[in-house]
């Protein structure tokens, strides 16, 4: 028996001239000899120009295909098919930092082929809970909202939840250029995937990385709005690839910025429903779930290791909706959300970020006495609680009118529109210390009386709210 | 040993493999595909063909591979050693596996899920000549420092023992006794026995669920306690606290055995869990708390078929322990990510969905799951509890969707967290209006004999208040506060000091972590004894403004950081200064 798997491997590499059937980024097979899930083939269209696709099914019958490079201009006869017997694997090395390629990986600066030192399967496998070391280092991004009230750890995946029009792209090259962790010196990198994004978005990046000079220490996948749909589910994997390497085998500090996940998802969802599967929200594949999480748990640390991958994925919500199978399910699987909120964009504050549904869920290790300042944790936690009671009055006040609320509601008020002006608002070339930051959570504090405070303690008070 | 194959792949749709020629194969039986040997179990069986769910990714499998029959059931190993042990959802030793395959999960590997060279202590109970009968007590082993592992006769066999060893070391794979079972037969008994993943383990019959299982989690105990063998739901949206939830109960119950399944989650809350764990002391024991843990980790980016097994593994090794005649808590952390992994199995098999997706049988799978909760009279005589706490994700945070709606079908106890909770960094957002427990009645007698006949009123007269709090913040929203009496804007400030002083309470304090019952009774009182005695003062013609600036508000606010555990007398002296405050405010409007 184990005979025919023998011959498999024979008999791969094996072409095969004309397919049967060609729906959407799809191509099914029939009669080919038996083929293995999941694995790389090459599609050679009738100019000699060959595509790259993977095994999304196969069976005895026959075998679905995936093209990434999409299938326009194929034809049933004249399409020829070799399957390589192995997953679609990436050659990295750290010489591809500096350079920029398309979704699967391939040069597109008009550079030559990267040497690689190693060919990696782009689909990853999943790290061992036990091999991982638990983040804890504080990242300073030099961005009050960021650092006091949602604290970027090394090693985390925190996504930026915005919509159309709003300054997401902004924030990520600005926590890009100012992201520092303090006495430390390990060589850091920054691998940048772009889905389904136009041009402007593209260059914004390159621009931004090139004014801060940190353009070679920068690796860019691009499968921008005109290229095909499909390769967008293949970009994010590949850098991905390169960020595991750099990390974990090169000792690098790693940002991967993906943008924008909306369009990834968008392309799952196109397979999927050319296959006919069963759609569980919105039209999404009921495996929506599953496959973000291959993307984004390949962030963190490792033991014995000296690099890490933080991650910063951005996606628009549709509708501006955080409760849409998008932001949803990647809020179920990421270490907390920065959610943009247009209202506020609307009122000139940048970063528009909304004080109550952003949250870092790993901040509790990485503040604090010995890391930020002692008082960062009951700062953070009362400027939440007073923040959320502002909301509670605004909605008070717009009922029954201002004149109406009570002295102590207006002092609220008055704390609220400190926080937003003062505290979240700041310039994009701004960047504070992270004592700048508590101290003016401190300032904004002030306008509130002291019985009101009840997450600090008498010690915090009496050293940093005064009397 | 000869490979028995028992079909060729035919189709491969991600985890779920058809499987032809099928010659002689059994339901559920354990199979291994191809090559590499990778895991499955055979769910579905026709005529001469099968269909298999592989329990690791099936990259590379392709049409005419080999598929290899095991002769037995997917089943887990009970035996020393499971204790402190993390385990992949079909039982495979994480740590054993890292030392194979570096960081990765590789395929394809063959790990024991009990260490086979180590010797364990066995110290045993019974004699040669003895009778015995499934789940009796053939002797103890030391596991760890506070747990004694029995060794049980395995549950379906009976008869006379031929034979057992002597005290002494032996591994889990040495014979310890031989089992006549009748005339003809025999059968060796080790330190370890199987036992298949998706059969509930017998016991003798349930008894009633009158224990509370104290979390040391003031909401809970206080206002939704949950019983010793009950079942728990955890609903909320993505980051409302269910993982801080349950690791709180996992930390500070009083359970005896704590197993917690990470169902679909995320790798660094497991790698939190085991490094916080060990370090931190069982209050009860005076030991590391790894050492009353079992860890089940299915991650987000395992294999999702793994993912369906992960929840039966776990609640099998909690069912072994029960059976020992331990009180055994199981956290299920999320319910939502395997009730997933059956719609997306069940969708590659082509089945007939029903509601969003997900299988028809659904609601069968969670009351069978939730079936096996309770607290039962053992096989041996004894008394022992699984109790299990499923948290459940539910889309967009939306409580009507499927497993959240039937999951309540088949629970009793419910702590709803609440976003504007969670938003506003109440923790624990567990809502007081939405949750209930339905133990409450069975289990007050408990505390009133236990810990105080005042509990029950007390609990009670908070509950309402916290009831007509919502009425009149009705109210308020329309015409805002000051059209209310003092007296009704009093329930208001009595509320928020509640809310506050007591409902909240910081997982992440040391000292605020976890409440005794008796530090929970006495705050609760002093609260109570606040609304009692401010209610006469403004009666009297107190102002609410003069109830508030009382020093001792602010003293009642951070009860919870400033008095701890172990030394209770700050409420003697705290109650004093109510008392002597508000006795003082009486004597100005007297
Ligand atoms: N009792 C608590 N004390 C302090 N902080 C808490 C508490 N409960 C929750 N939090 C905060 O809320 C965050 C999210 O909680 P948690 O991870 O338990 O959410 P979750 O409901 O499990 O979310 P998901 O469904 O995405 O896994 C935590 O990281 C922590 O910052
Ligand atoms: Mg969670």
């Amino acid at each position: 028996m184990p005979d025919i798997i023998k011959n498999r491997r024979l008999l791969s590499g094996r072409e095969y001239i004309g397919v049967d059937k060609i729906d959407g980024p799809l191509i099914f097979a029939r009669k080919t000899h038996p083929v293995g899930y999941r694995e790389l083939i090459e599609c050679v269209d009738q100019h000699g120009h060959v595509r790259m696709g993977i095994v999304l099914e196969s069976s005895t019958q026959v075998v679905v295909v995936q093209v990434f490079e999409g299938t326009s201009g194929l034809t049933l006869p004249g399409t020829r098919i070799r399957f390589a017997g192995e997953p679609l694997t990436l050659g990295v090395s750290r010489e591809m930092l500096g350079r920029v390629f398309n979704g699967l990986g391939h040069p597109i600066d008009g550079g030559p082929r990267q040497r690689s030192d190693l060919e990696l399967n782009v689909n990853g496998l999943a790290i061992n809970p036990t091999a991982r070391q638990y983040p804890r280092d504080f990242i300073q991004t030099g961005i009050s909202v960021i650092d006091g009230m949602n604290t970027l750890i090394r090693g985390q995946k925190l996504p930026v939840f915005s919509g159309n029009g709003l300054p997401h792209n902004e924030l990520a090259a600005q926590i890009a250029r100012q992201a520092k962790i303090r006495g430390s010196d390990t060589e850091f990198a920054v691998v940048f995937a772009a889905m389904g994004v136009k041009h402007d978005v593209a260059r914004f990046f390159i621009r931004s990385f090139e004014e801060s000079g940190v353009l070679d220490n920068v690796a860019l996948f691009l499968s921008l709005a005109d290229d095909p749909s499909i390769e967008r589910l293949i970009t994010p994997r590949t850098a991905l690839t390169l960020a595991e390497h750099l990390a974990f085998n090169e000792d690098m500090h790693v940002l991967v910025i993906m943008t924008d996940m909306t369009n990834y998802c968008e392309s799952l969802r196109e397979i999927s429903t050319i296959r006919g599967e069963i759609p569980s929200r919105k039209g999404y594949p009921g495996y929506l779930y599953s496959d973000l999480a291959e993307l984004y748990e390949r962030s963190g640390m490792i033991k014995e290791r000296k690099g890490s991958i933080t991650s910063l994925p951005i996606l628009t919500m549709p509708n501006d909706d955080i409760s849409h199978p998008i932001p949803d399910l990647s809020g179920y699987i990421t270490e907390g959300q920065i959610v943009f909120e247009r209202e506020m964009d609307g009122r000139g504050i940048y970063p528009p970020v909304a004080g109550l549904p952003s949250l870092s869920r790993l901040m509790k290790d990485g503040i604090g006495e010995g890391m930020t300042r002692e008082d960062h944790p009951h700062l953070a936690s009362q400027l939440f609680a007073a923040y959320s009671y502002v909301k509670d009055v605004r909605n008070l006040a717009s009922v029954i009118g201002e004149e109406e609320l009570t002295p102590l509601d207006h002092d609220y008020l008055e704390f609220g529109k400190k926080f937003e002006q003062q505290f979240v608002s700041q310039g994009q070339e701004e960047e504070r210390t992270i004592e700048q930051t508590l101290d003016l959570g401190w300032e904004v504090l002030r306008s509130l009386p002291v019985e009101e405070l009840h997450r600090i303690t008498e010690e915090e008070i009496e050293k940093y709210y005064g009397s | 040993m000869e490979k028995r194959i028992i079909g060729q792949v035919k189709r491969v749709n991600g985890p779920v493999i058809e499987v032809m020629g099928i010659t002689d194969a059994e339901m559920f039986e354990l199979v291994r595909v191809g090559e590499e040997n990778l895991i499955g179990e055979l769910i579905k069986l026709e005529t001469d063909s099968a269909v298999v769910q592989v329990y690791e990714d099936t990259t590379g499998i392709a049409p005419y591979d080999p598929v290899y029959g095991e002769g037995m059931q997917l089943s887990v190993e009970l035996g020393p050693g499971l204790v402190g042990t993390i385990y992949d959802g079909i039982q495979r030793p994480l740590e054993a596996i890292r030392d194979l395959s570096d960081i990765y999960i590789q395929r394809g590997i063959t790990v024991p899920s009990l260490n086979r060279e180590k010797k364990w202590h066995f110290v045993p109970a019974v004699k040669a000549g003895d009778q015995v009968s499934g789940g009796m007590v053939l002797g103890t082993v030391q596991e760890t420092e506070n747990v004694l592992h029995k060794i049980l006769v395995p549950p379906r066999d009976n008869g006379m023992l031929e034979s057992i060893v002597a005290e002494g070391d032996y591994t889990v794979e040495e014979v310890i006794a031989v089992l006549k079972t009748d005339d003809t037969h025999k059968k060796n008994l080790f330190l370890m026995h199987r036992w298949p993943i998706r059969m509930q383990r017998p016991t003798r019959q349930r008894l009633p669920l009158d224990i509370p299982l104290i979390t040391g989690q003031r909401v809970i105990d206080t206002l939704f306690p949950v019983a010793k063998g009950g079942t728990v739901s955890i609903p909320g949206g993505f980051g409302t606290g269910k993982t801080m939830t349950q690791q709180a109960v996992a930390k500070w119950c009083d359970a005896d055995m704590i197993v917690y399944i990470g169902c679909g989650e995320r790798g660094n809350e497991i790698t939190d869990v085991l490094t916080e764990f060990p370090q931190l002391i069982d209050p009860r024991s005076g030991r590391s708390l790894m050492e009353r843990t079992i860890l089940i980790a299915n991650v987000s980016n395992m294999p999702v078929s793994a993912r369906e097994a992960s929840i039966y593994t776990g609640i099998t090794l909690a069912e072994y322990f029960r059976d020992q005649g331990y009180h055994v808590a199981v956290m299920a952390d999320s319910t939502s990510r395997w009730a997933e992994a059956l719609r997306e199995l069940s969708g590659r098999m082509e089945e007939m969905p029903a509601e969003e997706g997900f299988p028809a049988y659904l609601p069968t799978k969670i009351a069978e799951f939730y079936e096996r909760a309770g607290r039962m009279e053992t096989l041996n005589g004894e008394s022992g509890s699984v109790t299990i706490i499923g948290a459940v994700s539910p889309p967009g945070g939306d409580f009507s969707e499927p497993v959240t709606q039937h999951t309540k079908r088949f629970i009793r106890c419910f702590w709803a967290l609440d976003r504007h909770l969670a938003n506003a960094r109440h923790y624990p957002a567990i809502s007081w209006l939405e949750s209930y427990s339905e133990y409450l009645s069975d289990m007050s007698t408990w505390w009133e004999r236990e810990i105080s006949a005042q509990w029950l009123t007390d609990r009670t007269e908070i509950m309402e208040l916290l009831h007509r709090e919502v009425r009149l913040q009705q109210v308020v929203k329309l015409v805002g506060p000051d059209a209310l009496p003092d007296t009704q804007r009093f329930i208001l400030e009595v509320c928020n000091l509640f809310k506050n002083a007591f409902l909240q309470q910081n997982a992440y304090d040391k000292i605020d972590m976890y409440s005794t019952v008796q530090k929970q009774v006495r705050m609760l009182h002093v609260i109570v004894a606040y609304w009692q005695r401010g209610s006469e003062a403004i009666k009297n013609g107190a102002t609410l403004v003069k109830l508030k600036k009382m020093k001792v508000y602010q003293d009642i606010i951070k009860m919870k950081f400033s008095i701890p555990n172990d030394n209770l007398d700050g409420f003697d002296k705290l109650e004093a200064r109510l008392e002597r405050a508000m006795d003082q405010l009486e004597a100005l409007h007297a």
